[in-house]
This record gives C-alpha cells, structure tokens and sequence, in this order.
C-alpha cells in the first residue's frame, strides 16, 4: 500500500465519522450512524495495520484482546444511570493513551517519519508538546471527574485561596517548558512539562462541582478532542485531525448548550465553586410545606386530563424510571395524556433524562424538550416533578439575588397542580431554597422517588 | 526557477479548521435527545488515536516506544469497544411507540 493509498483510506474513514455524527440528527437514523462509525474504525485501523514500519503484530492482537474485552464487558454491565462515570473514564483512556503516543513519539520519532532521535522537526516538537499536555490535563482531569461523579469524593466544588493564581502559574510554567522542549528537544523539560499538566488538571477540575457537572463532562469530551487533534498534527494524520477537531467542537457546543441552559458563562463555571455560598438561603421549615401520601397523589392523578412528568437526577440514583413508566401507563390507560418534560442540565451528563426514559422503554415521541412543552404547563392538570428541584425553581426569574437568576426552567407552577417527589426540603444542588415547595398549588411527596412512585401505582 | 511551496503543515492545518466547521454544523444539528449517545460515539471515534499507537508498538524489536504504544493500544481498544457498544445499546432503546 503506498501512502497515498493510506491517505486515501484515512479521508474514508473521516468521511465515515461525520456521517456518523450527522446521523444521530434523528433516533431513527442513528443506529446506522453507529454503524458507519464503526466502519470508519476498522477501515483506520487496519490501514494502519497494513503500514510496513507495523510487524510487532503478535503482542498488538494480545493488546487489542485485552482492552477490547474489558471495553466489551464494561460497556454490557453499566446501568444508564451511571452513564455519566463511564463517560468520564473513557475520556481518560483517550488523554492517557495520547500522552503514551507522545511520548513514544519522542523517543522512537524515525518510527512516527518526523526525524531522528535528537533531530526531531521543529513544528513536531511543538504539536507533541501540545497533544501531550492537553491528552494529560484530559486524563487527570477525567480522573477527578469520575471520581466526584461515582460519588469515592465528595461532588462539592473545592476551593482554596490563590487556587486561580495557583493554576496560572502552572499554566505559564506549561507554557515554558515546551517552549524549551520545542527551542531544544530537551527531554526532561518535555517529561516535567507532561508531569505538570497531570497536576493542573486535577487542579482545574477540583473547584467544579454540582450542578456543574454536565459541564465539566462535556469540557473533559472536547478536551480529548483537542488532544487527539494534536497527535494527529504530530503524526500527519489525517483522519486523527479531522477527527480530533470533530470530537473538539462537538463537546465544546455541548458545553456551551449546558452554560446556556443555566444562564452562566463558560468562564464562571471553569473557575468553580459554584453552589458553595448559600447566598439567599431560606432555612427549610420555616414556611409551611403541604405534604401528601401516596393515595393523595393518585386520586389527583386520576383526575388529571393532561400531566407532565419531570424527571431530575433523583431519579437516576432512585432508579426510578421505570415505576415512572408503569405509572404512565396505568395513567394513559385511564384516557390521560402523559408526557415528559427534559430541561438540558436534568441529570449529570448532556441528554442524560432521554436516555434512562428510553431504557425504561418510554417512546421518545413523548419526551420533550424544555422549549417545546413549556408553553404547554399552564393548560395542564398535574406536573410530577421526581428527582428535579433546581431546574422548576421560579426564583429564577423573579429573584434577582438568586444565583440561579435568569435560568431557564422549567414553567411547572403553572400547572392546575404540581406533585413535587423529594426526599425532604433540603435545597439542590445550587444551594438555594425552592419557593414551589410552598405554594398552595404544591404537594410534597416525601420519600424514596421510587418508593413513591411505587405506592402511587398500587393506591391507582 | 523556485515554485512556491505550501507548507505540509499549512495544508493540515486548513484540514483541521474546515473540521472544525463541519463539526459545528454537524453537531447543532443533533437532536438534544440524543446527546448522551453523541458523547459516546465522539469518545468512541476519538480513540482513532489506536492508530498512533499501533504505529509506537509496531517494530518488530523491543523498545521503550513500543511498551508505550502497546499500552496506549489497550487503553484505546477499551475505548473503542466500549464506546461503540455502550451508544449501540443505548441507541437500541430510543423506540418509537
């Protein structure tokens, strides 16, 4: 195979990947996308494979084995719910293994065609500085990520004073060191440089918590990107450019949708500690709070014409969608119409509500997104909020102290009557106290979202 | 006589910013339904960075680079795997009614 083969082979393989991305526009075409992804897959790696500096095959096979079962395994065992963790974890792998390559690259650079050892070109020098930095600060920092959102820390933003000073200085002294690594191919500035973006992405991700969350998952998805990007500049790759700049900006629109969705800017949630200060805080219990039982709710659930679902994290960890699910049915049985309302940042993860409605087997055809349906509020019967609080808070348009002010949310107070599933009055995760807990058209259910839900199915 | 020469460099670097764009238009069309499977498969595809690593662990001798590259090509093939499987699970479950 000559190199324009390969080339050849490698646009393919880009071509496929976009057309994979463009598939997802719709559920319908979006498997087939999957599949075109693949396909773009194979068609990289065995090119690659097919180069004639590739012979080591043996131990590659051991390699592809391995990791290919565990992926294999890890990928059938998950539960939607933990989604956003897995996602995290595999944005790591992909920071780790571009800093391997980096790395191998400046060592064996004769292997990559960009020079000798110690004679490596100039533009390489600096586009395996980049790659290697970004492809650290992704693994680390999608180390800490799965480690708040698999709950081994804890998910509060941690800050400390001079902490943005701190990584400044970091950043600047990143900066330094490859700049010498790429003036003089020094080999220690190169290692101490990738060792140093190893700390900054733990200190860069620490101060992110909560309800920030779905951010720092779609920032860690576009970092990988950029990292990825890098590496292919240093290998003259394209379908790992192309690639690269895909991934890249499809999890910097990502991010940039979340930010939107809670009316912050980029720059305030990457300097963190959001939901620290309680601010405007109202001590729960000192208003009154109407609270029901189960058979409360399901006598005005089986009055209601129209009723709006809200599903929120608390479901995922309740696990609770598929109760949900039962209770939708019993409740179309009966001549309701019964739809489900998404807000953007619901869950921990980009879409992550869409996806464990889906898997308790909820047509997509009745989930809505927040600007199609919240219109719809104010001609309807019953609005079930389960697991959500933050995101139905009207202080965030009539409270201008409020931290979530100017927030999208979700309309529900509207609703003739809002059934409001919690575990108690305790605020979300921004901290802040919930006006719709006490207004006379609000009844708390306390209790185990899916416990909840539970007996509300048996009192129908 | 010298022709002028582009830079191979300049060439890939055009590559990447027009990448760039149809990446833009390509992923504010997804449907926001769908953008945890989107997160999937991008990480998933991200992972092409299998073939910097195979070309590290491809001589036939041993060397440091290659340990490196045989590791990164585990690391990826996790990735690989696990990333197609989990969005073609997570695909299989969007129905209609």
């Amino acid at each position: 195979m000559t190199a324009d083969v390969a080339a050849l082979a490698y646009l393919g393989a880009s071509i496929l990947f976009i057309m994979a991305l463009r598939g997802l526009s719709s559920p319908a075409m979006a498997r087939r996308g999957n599949v075109y992804a693949i396909a773009g897959m194979v068609i990289a790696v065995a090119t690659t494979l097919a180069e004639p500096g590739v012979l080591g095959y043996d131990m590659i096979l051991v390699a592809l084995v391995a990791g290919g079962g565990i992926g294999t395994v890890a990928a059938r065992r998950i539960q939607m719910a933990a989604m956003p963790q897995l996602v995290a974890a595999f944005h790591s792998l992909v920071g780790l293994a571009a800093v391997l390559v980096a790395i191998a690259a400046f060592y064996a650079p004769d292997a990559f065609g960009i020079g000798a050892p110690g004679a490596i070109k100039v533009a390489s020098r600096i586009e395996m500085a980049i790659g290697a930095a970004i492809g650290a600060i992704t693994f680390s920092g999608s180390i800490v990520a799965f480690a708040k959102l698999q709950e081994l820390v804890t998910g509060a933003p941690l800050v400390f004073p001079g902490q943005h000073w701190l990584n400044l200085l970091l950043g600047l002294a990143l900066v330094a060191l490859g700049v010498e690594f790429a003036a003089t191919q020094d080999g220690s500035a190169y290692l101490v440089m990738i060792a140093l973006a190893f700390v900054l992405g733990v200190l860069l991700i620490v101060p992110i918590g909560g309800a920030d969350m779905p951010v720092v998952v779609s920032m860690l998805n576009s970092y990988s990107g950029w990292a990825a990007a890098g590496i292919g500049f240093t290998l003259e790759n394209t379908a790992l450019i192309v690639t690269g700049a895909l991934v890249g900006s499809s999890g910097a629109i990502l991010s940039y949708i979340m930010c939107r969705a809670m009316n912050r800017s980029f720059v305030s949630v990457i300097l963190g500690g959001f939901g620290v200060e309680t601010g405007t805080t109202v001590k729960a219990g000192e208003r009154p709070a109407k609270a029901g039982s189960a058979e409360d709710a399901a006598f005005i659930l089986k009055a209601a014409k129209t009723v709006i679902v809200i599903p929120g994290y608390g479901m995922a960890v309740a696990q609770a969608q598929h109760a949900v699910r039962e209770m939708a049915k019993a409740l179309a049985g009966s001549g309701a119409r019964v739809r489900y309302a998404v807000h953007p940042v619901a869950g921990r993860m980009p879409g992550h509500m869409n996806v464990l409605l889906a898997e308790a087997n909820v047509p997509y055809e009745e989930v809505a997104e927040l600007e199609d349906i919240n219109n719809d509020f104010a001609q309807t019967d019953v609005a079930f909020v389960i697991g959500a609080n933050d995101i139905t808070n009207p202080a965030a348009k009539t409270d201008p102290k409020s931290p979530i002010y100017g927030m999208p949310i979700l309309d529900v107070e509207r609703a003739r009557t809002v059934l409001f599933v919690k575990r108690s009055l305790a605020p979300g995760y921004a901290g802040i106290d919930n006006d719709l807990f006490y207004r006379p058209n609000t009844m708390m259910l306390f209790g185990d979202a899916k416990k909840v839900v539970e007996g509300i199915l048996q009192a129908l | 006589m010298e022709t002028m020469a582009v830079d191979p460099f300049v060439f890939r670097l055009s590559i990447f910013v027009l990448a760039v764009f149809v990446g833009y238009y390509v992923v504010w069309s997804v449907t926001p339904a769908l953008h945890t499977p989107l997160m999937a498969v991008t990480n998933a595809i991200s992972s092409v960075i299998i073939v910097g690593a195979l070309i590290a662990a491809g001589p036939a001798a041993w060397s440091l680079a290659k340990a490196l590259g045989l590791i990164a090509v585990f690391l990826a093939a996790i990735n690989i795997f696990g990333g197609f499987l989990v969005t073609q699970r997570m695909l299989d479950m969007f129905r209609r009614k």
